[in-house]
């Protein structure tokens, strides 16, 4: 969603108010990190903010860390050129989260630790399954990180023409090494809830303008919306009605594959952001399973509301400026704000989007440490032994500058590269390889660790295979990655990998047995319901 | 006279936890899953008063999973598949916006319908945990 290979913006006005609006918010994000790193000392502080977080501030910090610049740009963008069809990402990225509600959340805050892989190792044989499941977090966060992380430079080179595209990626990278190693999660959730905040009060304010450039009249809003001008490529205009249904699933648009792979695309939404491991490591934050549960329902308020605003700023965009007017999609929220509130609005609208992404990058540089030296160097290569919290911590920090680097370097070599498809790889591995072992590790005592490798194996092979062969990647125009037909016709794997992922755990549980693990899961049954011996919240 | 007894012939995968166990010292690693063996999660797992608490968990959770599954899915089904249908006008708009905002009052509604039970569930898992005689909640 986020175009790497921008096509060349016009410059606008107001380049000094964004700076300075930019630095503010750096500014304001640098003190919260020394505030953090001065009053938090410990594992427990340092992964899970000493599981200290209120509901609320959960709950803002939960919708924080989803709302990409993917979501905000993005489907703004989407909506203004293709209409109703990119309200269906909105409508996907809420329900998503009632499967996180009632199915994940609470099981997860009662009985794991720090990481994804605790509720997986509980009953089942550690190391390998710890291995697995942080192979298959680090690779989501990799992958999502660079999708932000190009995102991020090409925004910042069409808000700030000054600022080059490897400086913008520097700059990000920097900012999110220096919240993450200093701050640690504390650091992380409240540069989550001030881009909450701005988000909100940003969108809120922006469909404020939209309606009231229709008089506040939902019905001359929605009459305009049916009749946007839209100019074909020989040249003449026409008008299209925007709330129907089919410019970018429609079958006739796309050999007839559009309807599966909109099916498709809502299978790896409303599965994959449960399986997410930035967006479930933020139950740990929270003293019990009571407040994580509260938590997911103040992020469905801020994450509906938002999405609903994704209707007035994205129609509005595509009614008042007209998509032959924006010059890149993603372009479509800051433009329709410089068009209504002047450059002073235009620089605060940019300045949420650059807040946005890096609030999302601090989120997934901490999944991927976290995962790194809890799961892999503490219990994978020490076997859980040899290590003491301090070391795993170091062990963190340490894990944080490399991801934190090795973004920066890909980002900046994928530049050119159109790596949207890199969010739907995430979701696609999350629902298909972390949701099957998470969701059968908890409700089916059979399961043992041969299926949660085997699924967790599966699905994360199938979803990278299955995107490499689409025409995500492989097609015979200029920008594709890979020039050939495509030989898998979705762009969205989900329908096919997310079944393959549960159907792999439970053969692979079916042909072998583990009397150990199910000895273990009334055990992880009383913890996960009842809240017994669960992780307490520090003392001061 | 006796016959042979069929056997199982799946192997046997081994079992090492390492998520500690209540109020034990010892490293978690050194441990097999015999010794790791909770008395009172055993106790409290035979509790009629659990079963029941799980029985009524599941009567609401399966139900409800199928029902947003069902009702979210039905969105691109029917504008993938009956995209003609969905263009129908309603009031100011058409059946497909409609459609597709009533997912999110269903989101929040179940959310809230969910949160209300839950908070059932918290009372009963707190009765459960203080009748443990050597009051396990640590």
């Amino acid at each position: 969603m986020i175009a790497a290979a921008a096509v060349a913006a016009t410059p606008t006005g107001g380049s000094t108010v964004t700076l300075v609006m930019f630095l503010g918010f750096v500014a304001a994000t640098l003190v919260i990190t020394w505030w953090s790193a001065r009053r938090s000392s410990g594992a427990s502080a340092y992964f899970a903010a000493g599981r200290r977080i209120t509901g609320w501030q959960n709950g803002l910090a939960v919708a924080g860390d989803y709302m990409s610049a993917a979501s905000f740009l993005g489907i703004a963008g989407m909506i203004a050129f293709k209409g109703y069809d990119g309200f269906m990402y909105s409508v996907g990225f809420l329900v998503a989260y009632l499967t996180v509600l009632i199915v994940v959340a609470e099981p997860l805050r009662n009985a794991g630790k720090y990481t994804m892989a605790d509720i997986l190792a509980y009953r089942l044989n550690a190391r390998p399954v710890r291995a697995m499941a942080s192979l298959s977090t680090l690779t989501v966060s990799i992958f999502y990180m660079i999708a932000q992380m190009v995102g991020a430079g090409a925004l910042v080179k069409l808000l700030l023409p000054g600022v080059p595209y490897e400086a913008a990626v520097c700059g990000v990278g920097a900012l999110m090494i220096i919240y993450v190693v200093f701050g640690g999660m504390l650091a992380t959730t409240w540069v989550q809830i001030i881009k909450a905040v701005l988000l909100m009060s940003g969108s809120l304010f922006l469909s404020i303008l939209v309606m009231k450039h229709f008089d506040f009249s939902i019905v001359k809003f929605f009459d305009a919306v049916a009749n946007v001008p839209v100019n074909l490529p020989d040249g003449t205009s026409v008008t299209r009605d925007f709330m129907q249904p089919g410019l970018v699933f429609g079958a006739e648009v796309t050999n007839g594959w559009g309807p599966i792979d909109l099916i498709s695309l809502g299978m790896a939404l409303v599965f994959g952001t449960a399986g997410l491991p930035h967006i479930l490591i933020r139950f740990y934050t929270v003293p019990d399973a009571p407040t994580a549960r509260a938590s997911v329902v103040w992020a469905m308020i801020l994450i509906g509301l938002f999405y609903i605003m994704t209707t007035f700023f994205g129609f509005g965009a595509a009614t008042i400026l007209t998509p032959a007017n924006i010059s890149v999609e993603n372009m479509a929220a800051p433009l329709l704000a410089l068009a209504l509130g002047g450059d002073a609005f235009f620089a605060f609208i940019s300045a949420v989007a650059f807040a946005t992404i890096l609030a999302v990058v601090a989120g997934l540089t901490i999944s991927a440490s976290t995962s790194f030296a809890h799961d892999f160097y503490s219990n994978v290569i020490h076997h859980g032994k040899t290590t003491t919290p301090e070391a795993e911590v170091k062990v963190a920090r340490i894990t944080a500058f490399v991801v934190g680097g090795v973004s920066i370097f890909l980002a900046i070599k994928l530049q050119t590269l159109n790596v949207a498809f890199l969010v739907g790889l995430a979701f696609a591995v999350a629902a298909s390889a972390n949701l099957p072992a998470i969701v059968l590790s908890i409700y089916w005592k059979r399961f043992n660790t041969a299926g949660a490798v085997t699924g967790l194996a599966v699905g994360l092979l199938s979803s990278i295979i299955l995107i490499l062969i689409s025409p995500s990647v492989m097609g015979l125009d200029a920008k594709s990655l890979i020039h050939a037909e495509p030989w898998f016709p979705l762009k969205n794997p989900g329908i096919v990998s997310i079944p393959l992922g549960f159907i792999a755990a439970i053969v692979a549980t079916l042909c072998t047995r583990e009397p150990e693990a199910e000895a273990k899961f009334a055990e992880l049954s009383v913890r996960a319901n009842t809240g017994l011996g669960a992780e307490k919240a520090s003392e001061h | 006279m006796s016959f042979p007894q069929p056997q199982d012939y799946t192997p046997i995968v081994g079992s090492q936890t390492d998520i500690a166990p209540l109020g034990s010292q010892q490293p978690p690693h050194e441990r097999t899953a015999q010794q790791t063996h909770d008395e009172s999660c055993d106790r409290i797992a035979a509790m009629p008063e659990f079963k029941e608490l799980l029985r009524r968990k599941a009567k609401f959770i399966v139900p409800a999973c199928i029902f947003f599954t069902v009702y979210y899915f039905a969105l691109p089904v029917m504008v993938g598949f009956f995209p003609d249908l969905m263009k129908t006008r309603v009031g100011p708009v058409n059946a497909a916006y409609v459609f597709a905002l009533s997912q999110f009052f269903m989101a929040w509604i179940l959310a809230a319908i969910y949160t209300r039970v839950a908070a059932g569930w918290d009372r009963d898992g707190a009765k459960i945990l203080a009748a443990l005689p050597t009051g396990g909640a640590k």
